[in-house]
This record gives C-alpha cells, sequence and structure tokens, in this order.
C-alpha cells in the first residue's frame, strides 16, 4: 500500500506554467466572490498555486478513476484541464464537446470539478486531489516530525526536553492528563495514540489550511466526515455494557417513558459524532470565507481605498483563525475523549453511591437522569 | 451546495491515509513518547522520594549524633565531679593524717620531757641528799673541835649551799 502511495505520489508532476487560455478581446468578466471563494474553498484536481498576468502555477494533480467494466484509469489531470493541453496534444482539446466543458481524456471529463463520463456511466473518482495531496504532505509531516521527537526520546533518555522535543511535550502532556486521563479514566492509556494522531491532525491541518495556496482540508466536510466515523467506530467498538444500558434502560427513568428515551439516546449516538464533523468544517469553512470575503470586497467596489480596510479585518481573521486552529483541534480531541470516556464507564453510580455513603453527602445521591 | 456533497475518492483517501499515519505514529512516534515521558516521571518521583528519605535519615542521624553528643558531655561532667570528689577525699586524708602525725609527735616530745624532768628531778634530788650528807658529816667532824667555829663552819656551808 505504501509503495503505492508514493507512486502516486510521484505522479503528481510539477508542470510549472501553462499558457493561460487567452480570453477573446478584453471582455470584462464580472467578477463573482461567491464562485471565487467556493472555488478557493473547495477541492480540484489540480494544485494552483498562484497566477500571474500570462502565466499559471500549476501542479497537475493524478486522476485515478474507476469505471464498472471499464476498469482503473490513470492519468494526470493536465489532460482534463481547459488550456493546459493545447500545444501538447491538440488530439485531446479536438475532442473538447462544448466550450464550457473541459477536454476529454479516456472518455472522461471535469464537470465543475467533478469527474463524469461522457458516456453518462458512473465513475468512481479516487483522484489524487488537492486536498488528498496535502493530506500525504500533513501526513508526511507528522510522521517525520514526531518520529524526529521521539528519537529525541531515545536519545536524552531520562533528561530534560530539547529544542523542539521541549515545544511538544507540554502538549502531549496536556493532551494526557487533561483530555484523557480526565475524561476516558483509568482506561485512557488505550487510547492516547488516537487522540494525539486527532489532536495533531487537526490541528497541523487546520494551519496548513491558512497558509496561502494551501488546500483547505479540514474545512472539507468529507474529511470531519471520515474523522467523526472513525471516533464513532473507536466508541461504539470501546463500549461496555453499562454504556448500552444507559441507551436502552436509563437509570431513573420510568418505563413508561423508555419508548420515547430510546429513540432519543440512539439517535443521540450518532448526533454526537455528527456534531463533531459540522463543528470543525464550519469553523474552519466559516473562517475562509469571511477572509476571502474581505478580500474580495476590494474588487467588488473596485477601489485601492477599500484595501487598508479589508487587509486590517482580513489580518484580524487570520489572526482570530490561528486560535480557532488549536482551539477546533482541542475541542474536537476533548470531545472525542468524552464520548470514549462515557462508552467505557464502568458502574458509574455504584461508584457514586458508595463514594457519597463514606463521605457522607447525601444530597448528591439524586442519580442524574441521562448519562451526558 | 458543492462544499457539503460527499466524495467517495476523499473518504477514502482520508481514511486510509489516516488509519495509515494513526498506525505508523502510534508505534514508532506514541509509544516511544509516552513510555518516555512515564519512565522520567516515575524517576523524578524516585528520586524525590529518596531525597525525602534521605532527609529523614539525616535528621535520625543528626538526632543521634545530638544524644551521642549529650550523652559524653554527662559523662565528662561526672568524670570532673569524681574526679574533684577523690581530690577532696585525698586533700581531707592527707591533712588528718598530717594531724595525726603532729599529734604524735607532740605527744612523744611531751612524754620525753616528762621523761627528761623526771630524771633531773630524780638527779638533784640525789645531789641534794649527798649535799645533805656531806654537810652533815663535815659537821660532824667540827663539832668534835669546837662548838664555835662548829657554828661558824655551818653558817658558811649553809652560805655555800645558797650560793648552790
Amino acid at each position: 500500500m505504501k509503495r503505492l502511495l508514493t507512486l502516486l505520489f510521484c505522479l503528481c508532476t510539477f508542470a510549472g506554467f501553462a499558457a493561460e487560455p487567452t480570453e477573446g478581446g478584453e471582455k470584462e468578466e464580472a467578477f463573482n466572490p461567491g464562485e471565487m471563494i467556493l472555488h478557493h474553498i473547495g477541492d480540484s484536481h489540480e494544485w494552483h498555486w498562484f497566477s500571474t498576468d500570462n502565466n499559471e502555477f500549476t501542479s497537475y494533480l493524478p486522476i485515478i478513476a474507476y469505471r464498472p467494466g471499464k476498469g482503473l484509469s490513470v492519468f494526470s489531470s493536465k489532460h482534463l484541464i481547459k488550456g493546459a493541453e493545447e500545444t501538447e496534444n491538440p488530439a485531446a482539446t479536438a475532442k473538447t464537446t462544448e466550450e464550457s466543458e473541459g477536454p476529454v481524456y479516456e472518455g472522461l471529463r471535469l464537470h465543475h470539478e467533478e469527474l463524469v463520463a461522457t458516456d453518462g456511466s458512473p465513475v468512481y473518482d479516487f483522484s489524487i486531489t488537492k486536498n488528498i495531496a496535502a493530506l500525504l504532505g500533513s501526513s508526511l509531516l507528522m510522521l517525520v516530525l514526531f518520529r524526529y521527537i521521539a528519537s529525541n526520546y531515545a536519545k536524552n533518555q531520562g533528561r530534560a526536553p530539547k529544542g523542539i522535543q521541549s515545544f511538544f511535550e507540554p502538549i502531549i502532556v496536556f493532551i494526557r492528563d487533561e483530555i484523557a486521563k480526565k475524561s476516558i479514566g483509568p482506561k485512557y492509556e488505550r487510547y492516547m495514540p488516537y487522540l494525539l494522531t486527532l489532536f495533531f491532525f487537526v490541528w497541523f491541518n487546520n494551519l496548513l489550511g491558512l497558509t496561502p495556496g494551501a488546500a483547505n482540508l479540514t474545512g472539507n466536510v468529507n474529511i470531519t466526515f471520515t474523522l467523526a466515523i472513525i471516533t464513532l467506530a473507536v466508541t461504539l467498538f470501546s463500549s461496555n455494557k453499562n454504556y448500552w444500558g444507559h441507551i436502552f434502560n436509563t437509570p431513573g427513568v420510568p418505563k413508561l417513558l423508555l419508548p420515547i428515551m430510546i429513540p432519543v439516546e440512539v439517535i443521540g449516538i450518532f448526533v454526537k459524532p455528527f456534531s463533531l464533523m459540522v463543528r470543525l468544517f464550519a469553523n474552519i469553512t466559516a473562517g475562509h470565507i469571511v477572509i476571502l470575503s474581505f478580500i474580495s470586497l476590494i474588487f467588488i467596489f473596485r477601489s485601492p481605498a477599500v484595501a487598508p480596510v479589508s487587509l486590517a479585518f482580513g489580518l484580524f481573521i487570520n489572526v482570530l483563525e490561528l486560535l480557532v486552529a488549536i482551539l477546533q483541534a482541542y475541542i474536537f480531541t476533548l470531545l472525542t475523549a468524552m464520548y470514549i470516556g462515557g462508552a467505557v464507564e464502568e458502574h458509574h453510580h455504584d461508584e457514586e453511591h458508595s463514594l457519597d455513603l463514606r463521605t457522607g453527602h447525601a444530597d448528591s445521591v439524586i442519580p442524574s437522569p441521562t448519562a451526558h | 451546495m458543492e462544499i457539503v456533497t460527499p466524495k467517495l475518492g476523499l473518504i477514502f483517501w482520508q481514511l486510509v491515509i489516516f488509519l495509515l499515519v494513526l498506525f505508523l505514529l502510534a508505534k514508532f512516534a506514541w509509544k516511544p513518547i509516552l513510555v518516555a515521558l512515564r519512565d522520567r516521571e516515575d524517576s523524578i518521583d524516585n528520586a524525590l522520594r529518596m531525597a525525602e528519605q534521605a532527609k529523614l535519615e539525616m535528621q535520625n542521624l543528626k538526632a543521634g549524633n545530638e544524644k551521642l553528643l549529650a550523652d559524653a558531655r554527662h559523662e565528662r561532667d561526672q568524670m570532673l565531679k569524681e574526679g574533684q570528689n577523690i581530690a577532696n577525699q585525698l586533700v581531707e586524708k592527707a591533712k588528718t593524717d598530717a594531724t595525726e602525725e603532729a599529734n604524735r609527735i607532740a605527744q612523744q616530745a611531751r612524754e620525753s620531757i616528762q621523761q627528761e624532768k623526771n630524771q633531773a628531778l630524780a638527779e638533784v634530788r640525789n645531789t641534794a641528799a649527798q649535799l645533805s650528807v656531806d654537810i652533815a658529816e663535815r659537821l660532824l667532824r667540827r663539832e668534835l673541835a669546837d662548838p664555835a667555829a662548829q657554828q661558824k663552819l655551818v653558817d658558811e656551808y649553809l652560805k655555800d649551799v645558797k650560793l648552790n
């Protein structure tokens, strides 16, 4: 699998600049901020770094499409981008059916960044898109960074942390002591790798998403959906009898209410990861949209006088986003830890009772109606 | 709505890559880091506990030393007192001895004086007796010649005696 990934990674070629398609005359295209913003926060099959007046600096990423019956087709997205191929492969552009649609290659073309077959048959798009390339990059960064930090621990064993190790150590210790130990309890150790990976994955990709030209990975609902699904899976696989007891026979609730309580609790299982998914996606996307909107103001008003205001607000939101980046990583990790904690909890109420009897606090013996 | 449409490819790759990263990090990064952290915390904990123990031992040792010192001081005081007592006793004994000796010597002297005196008295008595006898003898001899002269002689002798 790893070899395949490296192979795929090699496929994405940095094509450098390709001639910008010269628009007919000096026809002024109306600036559409909504389209621009959606394009920036969305995914694409090529990595567009920046453009100058005449050139676009774009990396063409590999397209991997699976069509039932036709099998796998792997080729560079260069063949599907309008204008990228004109000089090299006139045969491909010749197949262009409509002016608005991109070129067709191997029976595939891009329709609003979506891979479709010309004959209308279903296409499963497994392309290394911009987001996936960014995902590979950030994953590689995490692997190298934390492997290096781990080697530092092996090197100065039993001594004070040094350099980058001392930057990350308090964060790791914080996740262990403040998030895992407090939310999960004595069984926290099993979940530490997941919580740490989750925290740094979200944080790093939030920050990388803020850098110019980078992909908006954590602001993509598919990414947050996958993270939420993994959290749900971890929660369900580590759940014990006590957890299900709370769902199907909530203690302290009259039997008559159970027909209402059970559906509510069952929905609760799925609402929790759903809220995780939406929270991260919405926060990051909103931040990007706000920054881009402020920048768009300059072009909407067509006046450089707006620029200082736009930049000031943009900068403010950008700095705020730096805070949001770590905050959302923390919230995602904390809530995941709490959901896991709820699933692995053992005889919560019995312990509470005995504890209360011992300490003599009779007023707190009243059982809470729901666990969360 | 484009931004919320699910994309199979993204989900697939994210799942694969994330799980791969999770596995690799868990194995090669988090495990050694967490183990190292725990080891270090344990060692710090141990060191602190040992320091506490050493402190306690030190205190015990110090208390022991102090007790030893106090004992030694007490012993020294006692020895000094004993020494003083012995010295006093010695002086006292010497004093009594000396007095006794002096008394004895005085007694001896007194006794010898008495003896000498008695001897001298006896001698005097003897001499007086001798003299008396001598005088008497001479008187008796003169009486035979002249009574007046005899008287005169007696007087003379008596004068001699007085002179003696």
